[in-house]
């Protein structure tokens, strides 16, 4: 394969009923260092219904040009649209790596584009680089519940695919009035060859959970006791400002939502301050959160591996100590 | 009505540990289990059996010999045929030589069998993590795809999915054939019984090798038709040092965390 005519890297910023979903914004950070040492272009991909505000907002982000995509089609997503969009745009454009935020959505999209462009797909990275030497990207991703890190290449096709945590990269700062071009590319798609339809969205979240964003996380796991004991973590999330996690264990449980879990199979998290309560620390859960600026565990077991990747950590009983904590928080907050 | 269900056997990731000495993992001793959300999915297709009993259920590996015990616990607990697909020139391949390997061998069993409605396997598996391969069997295949079920239902030619998203579930329909990846169900696998191992046993699984799937491109199969390459592999490092509060009342350690927070101006 010839590869000189493959350059750019492109961030696909996923949105959803017009609005960006916030790890397309992040991936232009990683992005930007990593266009810059290829030598080539940051290109945001942006697709949806009406969503020409998220294209110029990449362009504020640090993107150096951006491609739009917009059709009543792509209000939501579906494999098929978007996967068809996508094929134009990459055989038009000959981009050299493409990073998608590793959403259902775009877990879903990337292997559709594996298939069709006949590339590698590496999924969810959460480290990049690249070798300049090569021209290859090196992907970094947990395998094995996150006990084992694995560098992937792909080193004979083109573009490079991967999807990327959401969490793990800060959003950049953005300048306001930063210029960009902005390409409006005229994709459809007949609607009868779209094979699914979306019947009706239900949005059980009565909290806001926002993870992937928050500054202060504050998780229970098993210690915590029962769906009851979650109240105490709601609590201590309350006086602190703080979003409420949780471990898999509680959230298998059904003591709380599945949009709570923090770790390998849950969300990944990068907070300043995270707070475990009760979690015994797997290795799962632990790969979630070792993002996190300060990690601070509250356990009655000593000998609990939360510990070896926490910072600060209390020995004790959670039930005593939980209320004592509120106390002090509540007095430094005075 | 006929659903494939495509299976991993998996080392159960939960019992792995790292060697403390070589960092590297150790799998002497972990046991070997069917990838927990692809019975998730098995379970699945046997609750649509379970309303429509002309339901058949095939059971589809990829792997060694020895994935053959997978296919048999899978026979128990309500799958009807089992294929094993296993060729040594298929060793090493990544998600795109996996997946088209296991389109091209559908495609196999189609031909002596019939098309299947449903193609169902889980979000993922608890090794790889990539959650690749279903997706990739559906393009392969040039069938409709919807990942991250939870649960489905078929009505006449159409196929009701309640797939996971950000803020709770989207509803959604498609229509035969299509291929649906399955996450964590809130009910779980049905356990064997002792009659149903007995009956599993005498199943024969049918094995399936390179050459007898008509037209398979051994180029695009194994380490050489993969265009990942795995470069090198390591254990994550966590060398934090923590500094413990033990052994004192509740209110002393939450004062001293909390001033010790403070001082670090995370609080």
């Amino acid at each position: 394969m010839q590869f000189g005519e493959y350059k750019n890297l492109w961030v696909f910023v996923e949105t959803e009923e017009n609005k960006a979903k916030s790890v397309g914004y992040e991936l232009l950070s990683p992005g930007r260092a990593l266009a810059d040492k290829m030598g080539g272009k940051l290109v945001a991909v942006v697709i949806g219904g009406h969503v020409k505000d998220v294209a110029e907002k990449t362009i504020e982000f640090g993107a150096d040009e951006v491609i739009l995509v917009e059709g009543e089609e792509y209000f939501n997503y579906s494999t098929d649209a978007y996967g068809h969009a996508m094929k134009t745009l990459v055989e038009k454009y000959k981009p050299s790596t493409i990073l998608i935020g590793a959403t259902n959505n775009g877990r879903d999209l990337g292997p559709k584009m594996a298939c069709d462009l006949n590339t590698g797909l590496t999924a969810d990275c959460t480290m990049l680089d690249y070798d300049a030497e090569t021209g290859n990207m090196i992907w970094t991703r947990p395998a094995f519940g996150g006990n084992l890190m694995a560098m992937i290449l792909c080193p004979d096709n083109r573009p490079q695919l991967g999807t990327v945590r959401p969490g793990i990269f800060k959003k950049p700062e953005p300048v306001t009035g930063r210029v960009g071009a902005m390409i409006c590319e005229d994709i459809h798609i007949a609607p009868e060859n779209i094979r699914t339809k979306l019947l009706d969205r239900i949005k059980e979240v009565a909290e806001a959970v926002n993870l992937e964003e928050a500054e202060i996380i504050v998780s229970g796991g098993r210690g915590v006791g029962s769906p009851e004991g979650f109240e105490m973590i709601r609590k201590l999330a309350g006086v602190l400002n703080a979003t409420v996690g949780a471990s898999r264990a509680v959230v298998d449980a059904g003591w709380i939502p599945h949009a709570h879990q923090v770790g390998q199979t849950g969300k990944t998290v990068s907070p300043k301050l995270y707070i475990a309560c009760g979690i015994s620390g797997a290795i799962q859960h632990a790969a979630g959160i070792t993002g996190s600026d300060c990690i601070v565990a509250i356990n009655k077991d000593e000998e609990a591996p939360i510990f070896d990747v926490a910072d600060y950590g209390i020995v004790g009983d959670l039930f005593t100590v939980i209320p004592e904590l509120i106390k002090e928080i509540q007095k430094l907050n005075a | 009505m006929k659903i494939l269900v495509c299976v991993k056997q998996v080392p159960d990731t939960t019992e792995i540990k790292i060697d403390p000495v070589t960092n590297t993992l150790i799998r002497a001793g972990v046991p070997s289990i069917v990838n927990p959300f692809d019975a998730c999915a098995l379970e699945v297709a046997a609750r649509i059996k379970d309303v429509t009993p002309d339901t058949e259920i095939t059971v589809l590996s990829m792997g060694p010999m020895q994935a053959k015990e997978a296919l048999t616990e899978c026979l128990a607990v309500g799958a009807d045929k089992a294929y094993l697909c296993s060729d040594r020139a298929f060793g090493g391949s990544d998600t795109l030589a996996t997946s088209y390997i296991l389109a091209s061998t559908i495609t196999a069993i189609e031909e002596k069998e019939g098309k299947f409605d449903l193609i169902l396997s889980g979000k993922q598996a608890i090794d790889g993590d990539t959650g690749q391969v279903g997706p990739e069997i559906a393009a392969h295949m040039g069938m409709a795809q919807v990942t991250y079920a939870s649960e489905v239902s078929v009505h006449g030619d159409d196929v009701i999915v309640k797939r996971e998203s950000d803020q709770g579930y989207d509803i959604i329909s498609v229509r035969k054939p299509a291929v649906i990846t399955v996450v964590k169900t809130a009910f779980d696998p049905r356990f064997p019984t002792l009659k149903s191992k007995m009956a599993a046993r005498k199943i024969p699984i049918q094995v399936i090798t390179a050459e007898d799937i008509p037209n398979i491109d051994l180029s695009r199969c194994g380490l050489k038709g993969s265009p990942t390459k795995v470069k090198k592999t390591f254990t994550p490092v966590r060398n934090k040092t923590c500094v413990k509060i033990a052994g004192e009342e509740a209110a002393v350690s939450a004062a001293k965390l909390v001033g010790m927070l403070a001082d670090a101006k995370v609080l």
